[in-house]
């Protein structure tokens, strides 16, 4: 029987007047690679949120390996989508990762070998070993969310958290970063949540994937749920999916 | 109080300061439509170095003011964008300015009664030779801007489409960046390097809240510059307070109290994501 | 030329520029890493006004530019990110500022001389007991700084992630900003209102273009800050000119060389990678 790590029973959610999830259930597993997807504004970022403790929902339950969302729970380990960063920035590559070590503890760093072995190793993993000590604003997209990524693990999370990842990077790098993270989680049998609006660079890496749309979710393999008819009933507006050379569209969404 | 009006100093006032906050409301309008206030703030510190290195080079300060904003005026105009991001730079460049400001006033006076009359405004003791200049700058600027006035406004509003159908967008870039450093010059006279914020944008952004017609907005601005300098300057002989602390205080009121108000009584149209970072 | 340093002034102007540029070093780094050299700017505008109504009340400058910076400073912590857009407000907030400071200096006798003072900086002038209450303010603050360092820096870097991991960035926020204030009202006595930012953000700047690693960086800012300050008093104390002319000449003019010899800097590094 697979382990429940995350478990949402009829999760509302409101800011201000504004109704963002209504009526979630979902069950994920342990070790599941699972790829959100739905329009801008659907509450794809929100949920993850939710799941941080960083958003409390109006009702409903949510349990993450079998307790409420809280916030610095090291179990959990989070990338937000990089940002642009100023090129000045006097912050090096190992410095970033170095916050996923002991950012939220008071005080000062001071310099130790076991320190400097877990980011070497976190950057070795995310194969970034090499741009260590290079200032972060020069940097690419890519590279930065390597970086975010080795944060993320730093504190050997049972699940990882990734707000869209891809975005803004080309189809090579973000094939690579599809590449990195499954092969991380794999290996380290973590539950992955990745936010995309694209699902083809994942079709070959995601377990099951969860639509979101119009308040609502939907939730299975992706051939189930990326159909014409799911779609159109979860954004309760005709959606039309074609399937063609081993890919996935979708049209209408936007509207 | 009507009496005060036959001395001269209080008649140069008024005429100089009628003509300065025209200029200055209409100018202002079309800086707060190009969002340069940064800029037209960073003219006004060096204002400040020109006025006093112009005392010690035994200029009068309004040359000297002159001198200096439109040079670094046309600066601005030539780097345009480059600079606008680089507000550290910019500050580093200023604060430069400033330092060096503050050393020919210490070359020129060993007391401070020249630097206040500089950063607080001097209004009430313009010179024959300032007044005539002021008029003749001005008349200038204004036939200027009349001239330029509908291509100004269509590249300022869209400045691409505005490129397509031909206008010279760099070159009005230049020449109304020199109107500025002019105009801020002549509004240092009035107020000081330090509170030509208030003179220079606070009618021309609260007008532009109350109308989107640009001729309309440009109306209202000079009516609002017109009422805040008049009104300053009647309450400052009054009370026999600085002019400039008026003027000043009597724009910004009026602009927090109609923007910000403003804000909060319509309705947003844009309703912002949910997870918006709120961190400072 | 050394004997000058004999006078107690000029120790006590060396001894307080000290603690300042220690603190304005740390506090302009984190300012420039969370975006927010405007809210530098706007504290000093708004310690005007403060300084001036102190001056007017016959109290200290200091305490009116304590008292003013550290309410605005919550201030501006609290209301967020919301008014980093807003220049027009800000500086229409600020230009009152400095005209209720203008009024306030004018209702006192002597103002032209305040006015200069408190503008432009009066270090040469700073008493025995204006050193002490210095020294004291830079400590605390130091500490705190020691402190929150690396919480402050990671939701400096990313805020989503830090208050993820259980950093109270809000607290935080509004916490360094009261930093801020002390450290611009601390500041003010060596350069004045308008200059603040040639010892608060220049050093930092400077040292951030040259050094990658944000202790070293934070280190070189405060060695740079020490150096423009004492180099000024000195040569302001033989001359006669005024100190914060001379911070302010040094602080730009090393910026500006290390803006122009950076970028080949930058590549001698890439190719020895």
């Amino acid at each position: 029987m697979q382990k429940l790590v995350i478990d949402l029973q009829q999760v509302q959610l409101t800011l201000g007047n504004r109704t963002i999830l209504n009526d979630i259930t979902i069950s994920i597993y342990e070790g599941e690679f699972i790829a959100i997807l739905g329009p801008n504004g659907a509450g794809k970022s929100t949920l993850l949120k939710l799941l941080l403790g960083l958003y409390k929902s109006t009702s409903g339950k949510i349990q993450i390996l079998g307790k409420s969302p809280r916030k610095g729970n090291n179990e959990i380990g989070y990338a937000p989508q990089h940002r642009t960063l100023e090129a000045d920035l006097a912050l090096r590559a190992r410095d970033v990762v170095g916050f996923g070590l002991d950012g939220n503890k008071w005080g000062i760093s001071l310099p130790n070998n076991h320190r400097n072995n877990a980011i070497n190793n976190a950057l070795k993993e995310v194969d970034m070993l090499y741009l260590a000590d290079m200032p972060v604003g020069k940097l690419s997209g890519g590279e930065q969310q390597r970086l975010l990524i080795a944060q993320a693990l730093l504190t050997n999370p049972r699940i990882l958290l990734l707000d869209e990842p891809l975005s803004n990077l080309d189809i090579a790098h973000a094939q690579a970063i599809v590449t990195l993270v499954t092969k991380i989680a794999r290996s380290r049998n973590i539950t992955v949540l990745l936010v995309t609006h694209d699902i083809n660079p994942l079709l070959s890496s995601v377990d099951r994937v969860l639509y979101m749309a119009n308040t609502h979710s939907a939730i299975g393999k992706p051939e189930e749920v990326i159909t014409s008819k799911q779609l159109s009933q979860l954004y309760d507006s005709p959606i039309e999916v074609i399937t063609t050379k081993g890919r996935i569209f979708v049209i209408g969404e936007e509207i | 109080m009507l009496e005060l009006f036959n001395h001269q100093f209080i008649q140069y006032a008024f005429i100089a300061g009628t003509l300065i906050s025209i200029i200055c409301a209409i100018v202002g309008y079309f800086v707060v439509l190009r969002s340069q206030a940064f800029a037209a703030e960073s003219l006004s510190c060096v204002g400040f170095t020109g006025a006093t290195g112009a005392a010690v080079f035994g200029l009068s300060s309004l040359v000297g003011t002159f001198f200096f904003t439109i040079s670094v005026a046309l600066g601005f105009g030539v780097f345009g964008k480059r600079i606008r991001d680089r507000d550290i730079e910019v500050g580093m460049v200023l604060s430069f300015a400033l330092g060096l400001g503050v050393l020919f006033l210490k070359l020129y006076t060993s007391n401070a009664t020249e630097a206040v009359g500089i950063l607080f405004g001097s209004i009430l003791s313009v010179t024959t030779n300032d007044l005539y200049l002021s008029l003749f700058t001005e008349a200038v600027a204004f036939i200027v801007l009349v001239i330029i006035f509908r291509p100004l406004l269509f590249a300022s509003i869209d400045p691409e489409v505005a490129e397509a159908r031909g206008v010279p967008i760099t070159l009005l870039g230049i020449i109304f960046m020199v109107l500025v450093g002019i105009t801020i010059a002549e509004a240092i006279l009035v107020v000081g390097v330090l509170l030509v914020f208030a003179l220079l944008i606070a009618p021309a952004a609260t007008a532009q809240h109350m109308s989107n017609r640009p001729v309309t907005g440009i109306i209202i601005s000079v009516v609002l510059g017109l009422l805040f300098t008049w009104g300053g300057m009647l309450l400052g002989l009054f009370f026999h307070v600085p002019v400039s602390f008026f003027i000043a205080s009597l724009a910004a009121l009026a602009y927090l109290v109609t923007v910000p108000l403003h804000h909060f009584i319509t309705p947003h149209f844009y309703n912002p994501q949910p997870h918006q970072d709120n961190e400072i | 030329m050394f004997d000058v340093l004999q006078y107690s002034f000029i120790q006590n102007a060396f001894i307080a520029s000290f603690f300042v540029a220690i603190i304005a070093a740390i506090v302009g780094y984190f300012l420039l890493i969370r975006g927010l050299t405007f809210a530098g700017h706007a504290l000093s505008h708004i310690g005007f006004a403060g300084a001036a109504g102190a001056v007017l009340l016959g109290v200290d400058p200091v305490v009116g530019l304590l008292v003013f910076t550290i309410i605005a400073g919550i201030g501006i912590g609290m209301l967020g990110r919301v008014l980093k857009e807003r220049d027009v407000t800000i500086g229409i907030f600020l230009t009152l500022a400095l005209a209720l400071g203008i009024l306030f200096l004018f209702l006192y006798k002597g103002y032209a001389e305040q006015a200069y003072s408190i503008l432009f900086g009066t270090i040469l002038g700073i008493s025995a007991l204006n050193v002490i209450i210095t020294a004291l303010f830079s400590i605390v603050t130091f500490g705190i700084l020691l402190f929150l360092f690396r919480p402050l820096l990671f939701s400096s870097f990313d805020p989503e992630v830090a208050e993820a991991r259980g950093v109270p960035i809000k607290v935080l926020s509004v916490l360094f900003l009261v930093l801020v204030a002390i450290t611009v009202s601390m500041s003010v006595q060596v350069v004045g209102v308008l200059l603040i930012f040639t010892l608060l953000v220049g050093p930092a700047a400077t040292s951030m273009r040259l050094v990658k690693n944000p202790y070293l960086a934070i280190g070189v800012a405060i060695i740079l800050g020490i150096l423009y300050s004492w180099v000024g008093i000195f040569i302001a104390a033989q001359t006669n000119l005024p100190v914060s002319f001379f911070i302010a000449t040094l602080s730009f003019g090393t910026y500006l060389f290390v803006r122009l010899v950076e970028p080949s800097v930058y590549r001698i590094q890439k190719y020895n990678a």
